[in-house]
């Protein structure tokens, strides 16, 4: 269950003794910390669902029985809100648009990121730390100071709302994180691989891309991890940048929806809409979840 | 060291002998060389620098100009932008907000993590070994979940959650009897506006960082657990004196990000309260900015605001460094754990989006 359970107890074999030294006081005050744990696990996962569980059944009712009746069941199960939402809020195609956005940003970002990082982490050549620093503020600093700039930039490129112009952006903001995370992993990888590699007679793209790369793979699939829920979650770049409606990818689209709800609601279909937002991110968690746990640990144990 | 390899130009400069595996360590400047340090170097950096490099440095240059954009010509204006922003009421009513969120967001948070990351690693059965509680799994999926969820979704579905009509909070009020919450505006009145904005931002950030702490507390080596059990410990004071030092330095790294997350929380406000909030009680410096920005076109006072909220993020990582030192964390710290700390500050970013 626990990952520290299956670590100790080779320990804990050796020296069953311990537990005999644990005072009656200790033990009883070990069981008051068990319960509060217990007590306060259950109440934030209450806190947690609740929201959850009310969003989706308030996604098959009417908007009048919403106002009425918060807490019931619906008395029909109103599966048309879905279908509402689906053409009013135009799901469908901001869905795709972040789709291809996203795909498009994670993967180049993904090999730029690495890239980098296995030359700043095993080539020694003048500017590196200069580079590595200047990438570090590039982390520290709100993207707020560099948005209206920013606009102009990519309108003097004419990339402004562009799927290549919110691409490039996106690439750009989430390269530093990518090259810091990547950057203590090629680090530790072993000197010999790489020897041998060269002694076979690859140059450096081979050695990059047929043996050190494959071999940072956890720690690659780590990033892209993280680095996929940072850009499907991306609001203010997109906001400020793809103002083309045709072009808006599904933050933007919900936001602006529900914005315009405030005149004519249907809260049916704004709730179905949240579900359909929701579900497939929620899916994808719950099938990599055990990678993001070990991803976490993975990027803070090196 | 070990990891280091000669590069062709400092070789040539220093010739080595032979490596181990025979071949001489010293290569050239060739082709294949040179295109791997252009595309692997070059084209990253090319982009970093386009869009995020030359975009930070403008700003400095524009927060001192009336520019406003769709024509050329701007003026100087030196720190006039500066003076005029601090004479402004709404933007400073939006400063007091940020300092509010920046204040207790991380604060409450961080604790709310570190309880959940504690329970869940900490809180099983005394018996033997420390282990995790039972169903530490399913706790832990759970309270990661609305992390997954986009950050303008949390904010849309809490809207409706504090909704006076048809929001659930009224409804479980008033149906514990509470009659005063029949209709009450959560997001629309002056003194609860900001605290309800406040709980949604935690509410959304503390999985991922009880996630990362859990991660944290399990590298914490297993003998000082035994050692700290041998010595009569109970959990309790376990967690005080072992597991809180030995990951304070996750923590740190933690309240800064968050820090920064909740200086601009645009997302969230703009999610709940896109019009500033009851008397601008929630306005944020990144609304102030957006507006100013893009519906009013005043650009260089927009990008000087964007000046100031850098300027107020710096000060505040400096001031959690500076209280971190003062009461005595960091200075332990050996260069051991240096690259794993470096990569749970480039994790702990991921979580502050």
């Amino acid at each position: 269950m626990s990952v520290i359970a299956a670590d100790r107890k080779p320990a804990s074999d050796r020296k069953p003794a311990s537990d005999r030294r644990l005072t009656r006081a200790a033990a009883s005050s070990d069981r008051r910390f068990a319960a509060i744990s217990h007590t306060l696990l259950i109440l934030w996962s209450v806190i947690v669902i609740v929201p959850m569980l009310w969003v989706l059944m308030s996604s098959f009712k009417s908007t009048g029985e919403i106002l009425s009746s918060p807490f019931s069941l619906p008395d029909h199960w109103r599966f048309e809100n879905y279908a509402n939402a689906w053409t009013d809020a135009n799901i469908g195609k901001y869905f795709l648009n972040s789709v291809i956005v996203v795909v498009s940003a994670l993967v180049l970002v993904m090999l730029l990121g690495a890239m980098c990082a296995y030359v700043l982490a095993r080539f020694e050549f003048p500017g590196r730390r200069l580079i590595y620093y200047v990438m570090l503020a590039g982390l520290t600093f709100p993207v707020f100071l560099a948005i209206v700039p920013l606009f102009f930039q990519l309108q003097n490129f004419g990339l402004l709302n562009t799927r290549p112009g919110l691409i490039l952006t996106y690439v750009a903001f989430a390269l530093p994180f990518t090259m810091f995370f990547l950057y203590s992993f090629f680090r530790s990888l072993p000197h010999d691989v790489y020897e041998a590699a060269l002694i076979d007679g690859a140059g450096d793209w081979r050695a990059f891309f047929q043996v050190m790369l494959p071999m940072a793979r956890p720690g690659m699939a780590a990033v892209a991890i993280f680095n996929f829920l940072g850009l499907w979650n991306q609001f203010l770049l997109p906001v400020a940048l793809n103002t083309d409606q045709d072009k808006w990818v599904l933050t933007q689209g919900m936001a602006a929806y529900a914005s315009s709800q405030v005149y004519d609601i249907d809260y049916g279909a704004l709730f179905a809409a949240i579900v359909v937002t929701v579900v497939p991110v929620l899916l994808v968690y719950c099938v990599f979840q055990r990678r993001i746990a070990g991803s976490v640990s993975q990027g803070t144990f090196r | 060291m070990k990891d280091d390899i000669t590069t062709s130009d400092a070789a040539s400069r220093r010739p080595q002998p032979a490596a181990r595996g025979g071949r001489p360590r010293r290569r050239r400047l060739t082709f294949d060389r040179v295109t791997f340090f252009l595309a692997f170097l070059g084209v990253p950096l090319t982009i970093f620098v386009l869009f995020v490099l030359v975009p930070f440095g403008q700003a400095i240059f524009w927060g001192m100009t009336d520019w406003r954009g769709f024509s050329p010509d701007y003026n100087f204006v030196g720190f006039d932008n500066f003076t005029k922003m601090f004479q402004d009421d709404i933007f400073l009513k939006a400063l007091r907000n940020v300092a509010l969120l920046a204040a207790f967001v991380p604060l409450v948070t961080l604790t709310l993590a570190l309880g959940v990351a504690v329970a869940i690693t900490l809180g099983g059965p005394s018996k033997g070994p420390v282990r995790g509680i039972r169903g530490a799994s399913f706790y832990r999926i759970i309270s990661f979940f609305p992390y997954v969820v986009p950050a303008i979704i949390v904010g849309l579905i809490w809207a409706q959650m504090y909704d006076p009509n048809a929001g659930l909070l009224n409804g479980v009020l008033s149906g514990l009897g509470l009659d005063r919450f029949e209709s009450f505006a959560w997001l629309g009145e002056k003194a609860t506006a900001m605290p309800s904005v406040m709980f949604v931002i935690i509410w959304g950030l503390v999985g991922f960082y009880a996630v990362l702490f859990i991660a944290a507390i399990k590298g914490v080596p297993g003998e000082l657990y035994e050692a700290a059990k041998i010595d009569g410990a109970g959990r309790f004071r376990t967690t005080i004196s072992i597991t809180l030092p030995a990951i304070r330095d996750s923590v740190q790294t933690a309240y800064i990000y968050l820090g920064i997350a909740a200086l601009d929380a645009f997302v969230y406000v703009q999610a709940m309260v896109p019009n500033g909030g009851p008397d601008n009680s929630t306005l944020t410096i990144s609304q102030r900015l957006f507006n100013v920005a893009f519906a009013k076109q005043q650009f260089g006072y927009a990008t000087a605001m964007g000046v100031v909220l850098a300027i107020v993020t710096l000060v505040f990582a400096a001031l959690v460094f500076l209280v971190n030192r003062l009461t005595g964390g960091g200075e332990g710290e050996s260069k051991r754990k240096a690259p794993g700390s470096r990569a749970r500050r480039a994790a702990a970013k991921g979580g502050a989006r």
